[in-house]
């Protein structure tokens, strides 16, 4: 009984009763098949990589402070950008949102690891060969054709660079391939038997909308690459104008993928907002099962618009009329789950805490994003903008308004789960007004810069736009310096934080169900699923600190040691 | 709550939101001079989505900032809200109301596309003959096909019988440059000059990479594909210089690969037009090409700066310029 008493007032100094949960270090340095210290070492190494991207943005927004090309060269400017954009998407967003699945997946399932743990521990062990060779290209010679890389510009700027980063895109899709298939058989076959698929967190229903995304498209890519590395350095002609090659196929092959793409990017914290949402405000998701078969639809509908990226490109005028009618329609899905989110805010008790922030921020700046997608979408005016920074302005809306901070509202929510402590609240609202601000401040001035006539990918630019130029710089310093209070929060938490219960939030998910962080096999036996995951207002309403698990704990952990 | 029922309330902010879009709606200000009939009819466009766009973000922030002051969480309240799972015939109004707002963008975007010739390319483009760069137009499979060989802007329907009336300008894209070629006249200039009011088509060709050709202020933009012509067809209805704007990435001097359309009354246009006959005589495309395409002795600041100095644009009508300021512009960069 005086073990049960010691453990229901958590103690911060650390208890000498094990409860199997404990880790070294090291661990997160080695070749583990748990998915949760796999999940930690994607979101860990992604962030790394996203402040490398981070640091080539600053580099970016530096030189278009002024509009001579003045800080950089012109090539070095074209080698920054390229690498910024291929590392923010393919080194940061697609594998921050795969190791949140990682980590999350099992738990909320109540399963005790991913259906196939060493394939999940191979996916990511490519992430860093993959993301060493792109960074280490910029120093010996960077490729310089965008993360698109178009023939025959990427046939023509540097045989080296280029192909590096082929191999390195063509390890990552690998890697993202074989993670989508984790996921999908895990969600499948691996949830506990008393919840069927409409019992499940929204997020396991994203996920699988994301893994159909990321299996049916991703090989599509991988073909285009293998056939662009056969041009670089076979000298065939497949994209290769000057042999008889067609260019644009390889503007087909790629969207094809990358359209999918932007969803495989944003589907996860679509997913994860509608997990934070209704715990935060205290009221049940609005529309369940609008906002699980959406993603479905958003991921079929995902499929077929890729050609909208193309329409100032070579497409024959039907194909161009044919594709802005599914960009249109695909506004429908995505206003589906904006109006969900905001009707579960709607009367609920919405507490102030930074996972929550972050959230409310991710609605308002993706509105945003959406808005201008549906003007994208319509061919008169695409060709007015496409490849400005009107464009700029839209996707960083969508990319760095939802995946982002859709990945910092996950932190905040998931991080006692996953290191045992809380993080500081304080220093998290204040990297939320600061990121809030800053992004708003960078991109938005963007949009009219790009309407009146500033193209992209440019290192030096019309002298007209400077003074939205230097408001969008400023914004992005403030951005740069909005991560510092959230770095030094993470590792000064992890190691000193206040401890975290089991059930900070309150939650009913079932990972909220086990210890925090969760012993190695996730839970003892097989978990009691108590209610439905939003049964938010129906009476019960879970204890923060539940000593019945660590008591099982503590039975567990000197079971095993007989 | 003070007396005045709900539904008025939610009639009058209805009222002030519609208002607010429509108004700002047509006085954005976002967009730069329109000088052709196509950038009029891309702007009523954008106006249109403007003003949807904007009672859209006030709609959904004002309910986020409502609620997020209104149902925030009280100190030392541990309860849950209500249990309200979702409200079908809601769901069903908010995915009806966008379906046929985006319905309404396709067709309305569509006639708009229509009126700007994008759809007259499939008929007329069949009968010429697809130039290409380097393949030879035998062994172009695509040529046979127009269904799929045709890309860009074609001739307004409205245009009708005068389309003997069009000027037809060749420009070919080059790191870092056009080169602007007539057919009738066999002038060739790194400007673009055009008369006022009349159609213009230019038939897009690219070297070595692609291109993209685009001009801010009349709203239209083509790829420049290395194999495959391309075109665009314009009515200017403003005199004065606009800038002609590369948008595509080609390479390192991306940005500086500018020049100017510089649109003309008509006897002005008759007049440089002589002028250029008399002074040059028709220029050999390949000397033009090889001079804008060679990187001259010069530093890369240098270089650089002959295009900063070329990107003072202003829109004001222009003044006469002499020709061999134009070629500066792009040909001997």
């Amino acid at each position: 009984m005086a073990q049960a008493e010691a453990i229901k007032t958590p103690d911060p100094s650390p208890s000498p009763q094990s409860l199997g949960n404990e880790r070294k270090w090291t661990h997160f340095f080695t070749f583990s098949t748990d998915h949760k210290v796999i999940g930690i070492q994607y979101l860990v190494t992604s962030f790394v990589f996203y402040l490398i991207g981070g640091g080539l943005a600053t580099v970016i927004r530096t030189e278009l402070a002024t509009p001579a090309p003045d800080f950089i060269t012109p090539e070095t400017y074209n080698g920054v950008l390229t690498l910024h954009g291929t590392i923010m998407l393919f080194l940061w967003i697609v594998p921050a949102g795969a190791g949140l699945a990682n980590y999350l997946i099992p738990l909320m399932i109540g399963a005790k690891d991913m259906a196939f743990p060493r394939i999940n521990a191979i996916a990511f062990w490519m992430i860093p060969p993959s993301g060493i060779m792109l960074v280490a290209s910029f120093f010996f010679e960077p490729p310089q054709a965008g993360w698109t890389s178009y023939p025959p510009l990427s046939l023509s700027s540097g045989m080296l660079g280029q192909g590096i980063w082929i191999l390195s895109i063509l390890i990552g899709g690998t890697a993202s391939i074989l993670g989508a298939l984790n996921f999908l058989v895990t969600i499948l076959k691996m949830r506990v038997p008393s919840m069927p698929l409409l019992k499940m967190p929204l997020f396991c229903w994203a996920m699988i909308a994301t893994s159909l995304l990321i299996l049916i498209s991703t090989p599509v890519l991988a073909g285009a690459l293998i056939l662009l590395m056969f041009d670089l350095v076979a000298g065939t002609a497949f994209f290769n104008p000057t042999g008889g090659g067609d260019p644009v196929v390889y503007q087909h092959m790629f969207w094809f993928y990358s359209h999918p793409a932007v969803y495989i990017f944003v589907l996860p914290l679509f997913g994860a907002i509608s997990d934070v949402l209704p715990v935060h405000a205290r009221k049940p998701i609005f529309g369940y099962r609008a906002i699980a078969y959406s993603s479905l639809v958003i991921s079929f509908l995902g499929l077929i618009v890729w050609a909208h990226h193309m329409f100032t490109s070579g497409t024959p005028p039907w194909l161009r009329m044919f594709f802005m009618i599914t960009t249109m329609a695909i506004a429908v899905p995505t206003g589906i789950k904006v109006f969900g989110w905001t009707a579960t805010l709607w009367r609920g008790k919405i507490a102030y805490t930074s996972a929550m922030l972050f959230a409310i921020g991710f609605i308002a700046i993706f509105v945003i994003g959406g808005i201008s997608g549906v003007m994208l979408a319509a061919v008169p005016f695409d060709i007015h903008v496409h490849d400005t920074y009107f464009v700029v302005a839209h996707f960083h809306y969508v990319l760095f308004g939802a995946s982002i901070f859709g990945i910092y509202m996950a932190l905040y929510h998931w991080f006692p789960k996953m290191t045992g402590r809380m993080l500081n609240e304080f220093w998290g609202k204040v990297h939320f007004v600061l990121t809030f601000v800053g992004m708003n401040l960078t991109f938005m001035p963007m949009h009219q810069l790009g309407l009146q006539g500033m193209n992209r990918r440019i290192a030096l630019y019309d002298p007209q736009f400077t003074d939205l130029n230097v408001l969008a710089t400023i914004g992005a310093y403030l951005m740069a310096v909005s991560t510092v209070p959230f770095i030094i929060n993470a590792v000064w938490s992890w190691h000193w934080g206040e401890k975290a219960p089991t059930n900070p939030w309150r939650a009913l998910t079932l990972e909220w169900q086990t210890l925090s962080p969760p012993a190695h096999e996730n839970f003892e036996g097989v978990p009691e699923i108590k209610t439905g995951p939003y049964d938010y207002g129906l009476g019960y309403i879970p204890v923060k600190d539940d000593p019945e698990i660590y008591e099982e704990a503590i039975a567990a952990v000197a079971a095993h040691a007989h | 709550m003070n007396g005045i029922p709900t539904s008025i309330v939610t009639m009058l902010i209805g009222i002030v939101i519609t208002l607010i879009s429509l108004w700002y709606g047509q006085n954005h200000g976002l967009m730069p001079v329109a000088a052709s009939t196509e950038a009029g009819e891309v702007d009523q466009l954008f106006n249109l989505m403007m003003t949807i766009g904007t009672g859209l973000f006030l709609i959904v922030e004002g309910t986020l900032i409502v609620a997020v002051i209104r149902f925030r969480r009280k100190e030392g309240d541990e309860t849950d809200g209500p249990h309200i799972e979702g409200n079908i015939p809601l769901e069903i109004v908010w995915t009806a109301i966008p379906a046929i707002i985006v319905l309404g963008l396709s067709v309305y975007s569509f006639e708009i596309y229509t009126e700007m010739g994008g759809l007259n390319l499939m008929e007329h483009h069949s009968s010429k003959e697809v130039q290409l760069a380097y393949a030879s137009s035998d062994g172009d499979a695509t040529s046979s096909y127009p269904m799929l060989a045709a890309s860009g802007l074609g001739e307004p329907p409205t245009l009708g019988e005068s389309a003997d009336d069009t000027i037809s300008i060749d420009v070919l894209g080059l790191q870092f440059a056009f080169v602007m070629t007539y057919p009738a006249t066999g002038i060739v200039d790194g400007a673009v000059h055009v008369p006022v009011d009349k159609f213009v088509k230019l038939n897009l060709k690219a070297q070595d990479v692609i291109h993209a050709f685009w001009l801010p202020e009349f709203r239209i933009k083509q790829d420049m594909i290395p194999g495959k012509e391309t075109s665009l067809v314009f009515k200017a209805t403003r005199e004065g210089t606009y800038p002609v704007v590369c948008a595509e990435l080609c390479g390192s001097y991306h940005g500086g690969m500018r020049t100017q359309l510089i649109v003309h009354s008509p006897e002005e246009y008759d007049e440089w037009e002589q002028s250029r006959i008399v002074a040059q005589g028709p220029t050999d495309l390949s000397n033009a090409i090889a001079a804008a395409s060679q990187k001259p002795d010069e530093t890369d600041t240098e270089y650089l700066a002959h295009f900063r100095a070329s990107m003072h644009l202003d829109i004001e009508p222009m003044e006469p310029m002499n020709h061999d300021a134009h070629m500066d512009l792009a040909l001997t960069p």
